[in-house]
């Protein structure tokens, strides 16, 4: 029983950086149909910086949770000029080639900010330093830390703030108009690049809040952590439908639930066959079969064929 | 067929032949790292044609395609290595992998193919990260694959007393392992090409191209598009299969680390790089994105030092980053690939009008 | 007529889609070698009835029987192979393939060649191609647009585009013959011309399902017409009676004020 619980917590907490970067991914899909390859070293991108930042001020003595404050701000500007020169210089030329034109320049992105992130911060691991002190909490045979609160809490406030902008604000009206139907919506007055870049740089600050998130809840972060990050993400996009924005947090948080019970049963099932190095295959599996018998994702809209 | 033949086209056939023939022995001065070089952009080339049918022909979006690539090799790798101690013969192994790899084809096309275009990207994708999973860890408890380790001492192909990895002398010439493997790869390249393009002006080739272009279309006049569409996705991982034994035996070595991500994502970039649908764009881009970065290797420094006068950036990054500038910028200024067949051509020069 | 075979009888089709009742239990009969009208206002069901009958819909309720034998639903491919072949009332060509290619992929349900078939080039294979092309090249000169056919089908004219499109589907060799709207758009003269088209394909043997706006067509050239309204079979007739009908009338026109 404990370990079930135990491995709830882990997973949720999992799950909500998934759905973190998810939104970034299921955003841009929505509105434009492009997989942004790249989101995920946006997102490594996101925790290097920080890195720098908070050691920097931490050495200068300031106190750690300031530091960490500046540090997620740093990280989320960089982050968003990312996203929006991303769309800016690579994507929106491509707009009206054909659909496998952007995948590749998204391809050709994530290798460039990936050997950029080498070069400038080495190919070593680095330590992120703790940005607030991990107390240890009990609770009916599980424990759990201030830092997985802090990371659920945190992800929770943005998704909130997410979901506030997108069905409360003018340009989260703009952005659904556009993902329905673009050219009746810029036939309204809605600037469809307008729109286009806001879903980028949104996109890109939650995931250097979600980068953040990886940083302190694994402690280290290096160059290549962003692929394998951003590949879950997606999976868990698609998994609650992409496109569909609460079906990315769904996906996200599932995603994370399945892999830490996973991981933590998968010796029993298989009888000692398989051990826990096949979490990760547990993330795809899923996602095959839940595709398998519902092909648009467990949120998704079912798109008919129309004649 | 003879206006085919006309005295200009079999000069040009017989030049071109004669560049296929030399050209081992040209690279071979540079050194045989040179030599193989040349035989991977064939093998990719093979690859890239390979998938270039599930991707360029049928229009389905595969980024899984390395995990028949894997099947393929590991076949080779397990049916003849002292790892289980067998050792069949390559005109036994080479179909069995085939066979193989069009079988996992099918079992992960079947359920899938009706899936929307980038649904079917994401599933081939995680498809292609099980299988190399699997081969990382199917050590233990039994040890079936060795492992993050790979299998060693994996025979080479050896057609009765020819073995294709040894130096030997024929009518008094010295032919190295590499240029041995080049004239096998050419052959099987070759043949690849051959099948492209027979598939291409068929009635299998046509019904692909309706189902790319109108799939409730190409429903509606009877083509059971799950089937046709099963068929490319399974010739496509036979090639892959082959291509793969072909990689374990020239290798002498297989572990995992060949099949991650990024080897589906090359191949993809190259079939797309340079030109879907088209024959010689897609060899044309496996042989630049092969070539390319090796050449990278070489310049990367000396450029550096003769720009700065010292190494300033790490030359495997510096290399990888360029790679990827290209890809961005080939992309950018010719979005149907660098070598797009006259139709795509044409498709694009009115979307600009 | 009445005394001719059944070719395809619809009975109690029902469609919905949430809580729009597209087809409510729709039962109507076509004869062998007629030409039989489907007309109704838009919206009426009449394409949502066109869907189900070539396997694109699965009808919520009812069936079709089709020469004798029922219809499979969800799988439109059979739907050719046993004989029905469609136009679409929005034209769906294969735009980058040319005019002729068009009408030879349509030859794709009634020939054989597989991949091993390609791949040898063997001599069944060879001839096999080669009758495909002239069957195709013959359906363009019986359409009328040969002189089109290396053209690429985006580039047709748009009444070009219409006669391909029935040459495709003529090209599965069909019994029947289902042409959604194919005068839509058309100027008076095009009409006329598909009107004579029309009529040479029932004179060759193959009956026709037509739905249409264009009533004076309709009413010029079917043997007997079915109106459709919200969905459900107000009369099946021949045309002298519907068009005097009021139930018809008063679909047409709304409520009589």
């Amino acid at each position: 029983m404990d370990i079930l619980l135990q491995q709830i917590i882990n997973g949720l907490v999992q799950g909500s950086i998934y759905a973190m970067v998810a939104l970034g991914y299921t955003m841009v899909y929505g509105i434009m149909g492009l997989i942004n390859f790249a989101h995920g070293e946006v997102v490594m991108i996101g925790t290097l910086v920080a890195i720098s930042i908070v050691t920097l001020l931490v050495q200068s003595g300031m106190p750690p949770a300031l530091a960490g404050a500046f540090g997620v701000a740093g990280a989320a500007l960089v982050c968003m000029a990312l996203g929006w020169s991303l769309e800016r210089v690579a994507y929106r030329p491509l707009r009206q080639a054909q659909r496998l034109a952007p995948l590749i320049t998204a391809i050709g992105c994530s290798i460039v900010l990936q050997n950029l992130a080498m070069m400038i911060w080495g190919r070593n691991y680095m330590t992120f330093p703790p940005l607030i002190e991990k107390t240890q909490f009990e609770f009916a045979g599980a424990s759990f830390t201030s830092v997985q609160v802090m990371i659920v809490t945190v992800a929770a406030l943005s998704m909130s703030g997410l979901l506030f902008l997108v069905y409360r604000t003018k340009l989260g009206m703009a952005m659904r108009a556009t993902a329905q139907n673009p050219a009746v919506a810029g036939l309204m007055g809605v600037n469809a690049n307008r729109v286009i870049s806001s879903a980028f740089v949104v996109g890109s600050a939650l995931g250097a809040v979600a980068g953040v998130m990886v940083g302190t809840y694994y402690e280290i972060a290096h160059y290549q952590m962003g692929f394998m990050l951003g590949l879950k993400a997606f999976t868990a996009a698609v998994l609650g439908g992409i496109g569909n924005l609460a079906g990315a947090m769904a996906g996200g948080v599932l995603l994370g639930l399945i892999e830490a019970l996973g991981a933590g049963y998968i010796g029993d099932l298989t009888g000692g066959f398989l051990g826990s190095h096949y979490q990760d295959i547990f993330a795809f599996a899923v996602l095959i079969i839940v595709l398998m018998f519902r092909p648009s994702g467990l949120f998704g809209e079912k798109t008919g064929d129309r004649a | 067929m003879n206006k085919w033949l006309t005295p200009r086209s079999s000069l040009g056939l017989v030049l071109v032949a004669a560049a296929l023939i030399a050209l081992p022995f040209i690279a071979g001065m540079g050194g045989q790292a040179w030599v193989r070089i040349l035989n991977f952009a064939i093998l990719y080339a093979f690859l890239a044609l390979g998938l270039n049918i599930v991707v360029g022909f049928a229009g389905l979006l595969d980024l899984g395609y390395i995990a028949f690539y894997a099947v393929g090799a590991y076949t080779w790798a397990l049916l003849a290595s002292p790892h289980f101690g067998l050792h069949l013969p390559f005109w036994a192994i080479l179909p069995i992998g085939a066979v193989l790899a069009c079988a996992a084809g099918a079992l992960l096309g079947a359920p899938t193919l009706k899936l929307r275009g980038d649904y079917l990207a994401i599933v081939t994708l995680g498809f292609g990260e099980i299988v190399r999973i699997f081969m990382n860890n199917l050590n233990a408890p039994v040890n079936i694959t060795n492992g993050a380790q790979g299998i060693t001492l994996i025979d080479p192909v050896i057609i009765g007393q020819f073995k294709f990895s040894a130096t030997s002398t024929i009518f008094g010439i010295t032919v190295s392992g590499p240029q041995k493997y080049y004239y096998l790869l050419v052959l099987l390249a070759l043949g690849v090409i051959l099948v492209n393009y027979r598939l291409q002006h068929s009635r299998i080739g046509r019904a692909w191209q309706a189902i790319r272009e109108d799939e409730i279309a190409a429903k509606a006049i009877g083509i059971n598009t799950r089937n046709v569409k099963l068929l490319a996705f399974a010739m496509g991982a036979s090639f892959g299969g082959i291509a793969g034994g072909i990689f374990a035996a020239m290798q002498g070595f297989v572990s995992p680390e060949s099949f991650s991500l990024i080897e589906s994502i090359m191949i993809l970039a190259m079939v797309v790089l340079g030109g879907m649908g088209h024959i010689p764009g897609v060899i044309l881009g496996a042989v630049l994105l092969t070539i390319l970065p090796e050449a990278l290797r070489y310049a990367v420094v000396p450029v550096q030092k003769a720009l700065f006068g010292e190494v300033l950036a790490d030359p495997e990054s510096l290399r990888m980053l360029v790679f990827g500038l290209a890809l961005v910028l080939v992309m950018r200024f010719r979005p149907a690939g660098l070598w797009p067949s006259p139709e795509r051509r044409r498709e694009l020069a009115e979307k600009v009008r | 007529m009445s005394d001719l075979p059944v070719l395809l009888e619809a009975r109690a089709v029902a469609k919905h889609f949430g809580g729009v009742k597209a087809l409510r239990d729709v039962s109507l009969t076509i004869r062998q070698g007629e030409v039989y009208g489907l007309i109704g206002p838009n919206g009426a069901g009449k394409t949502t009835f066109f869907n189900c009958m070539t396997g694109l819909y699965v009808p919520d309720g009812g069936g079709f029987v089709f020469a004798g034998a029922p219809l499979v639903a969800d799988a439109p491919h059979r739907a050719a192979e046993r004989g029905i072949a469609r136009t679409f009332q929005n034209i769906r060509l294969f735009g980058n393939m040319t005019a002729l290619e068009n009408v030879m992929v349509g030859r794709h349900v009634r020939t054989r060649a597989g991949v091993f078939g390609a791949i040898l080039r063997n001599g069944a294979t060879r001839d096999e191609e080669a009758a495909i092309r002239r069957r195709a090249e013959e359906l363009l000169h019986y359409v009328g647009i040969d002189d089109r056919a290396d053209d690429l089908a985006k580039n047709l004219s748009y009444g070009d585009q219409r006669r391909l499109e029935i040459a495709r589907a003529l090209a599965t060799e069909p019994k029947l013959l289902c042409l959604d709207e194919p005068a839509a758009g058309m100027n008076g003269t095009e009409t006329e011309e598909l009107r004579v088209l029309i009529e040479g394909i029932r004179a060759d043997g193959t009956t026709i399902l037509l739905i249409e706006h264009d009533v004076k067509l309709v009413m010029g050239l079917c043997d007997r017409v079915a109106v459709l309204d919200y969905g459900a079979l107000v009369i099946e007739d021949v045309p002298a009676v519907v068009q005097h009908d009021p139930r018809v009338i008063e679909a047409y026109i709304g409520v009589a004020a």
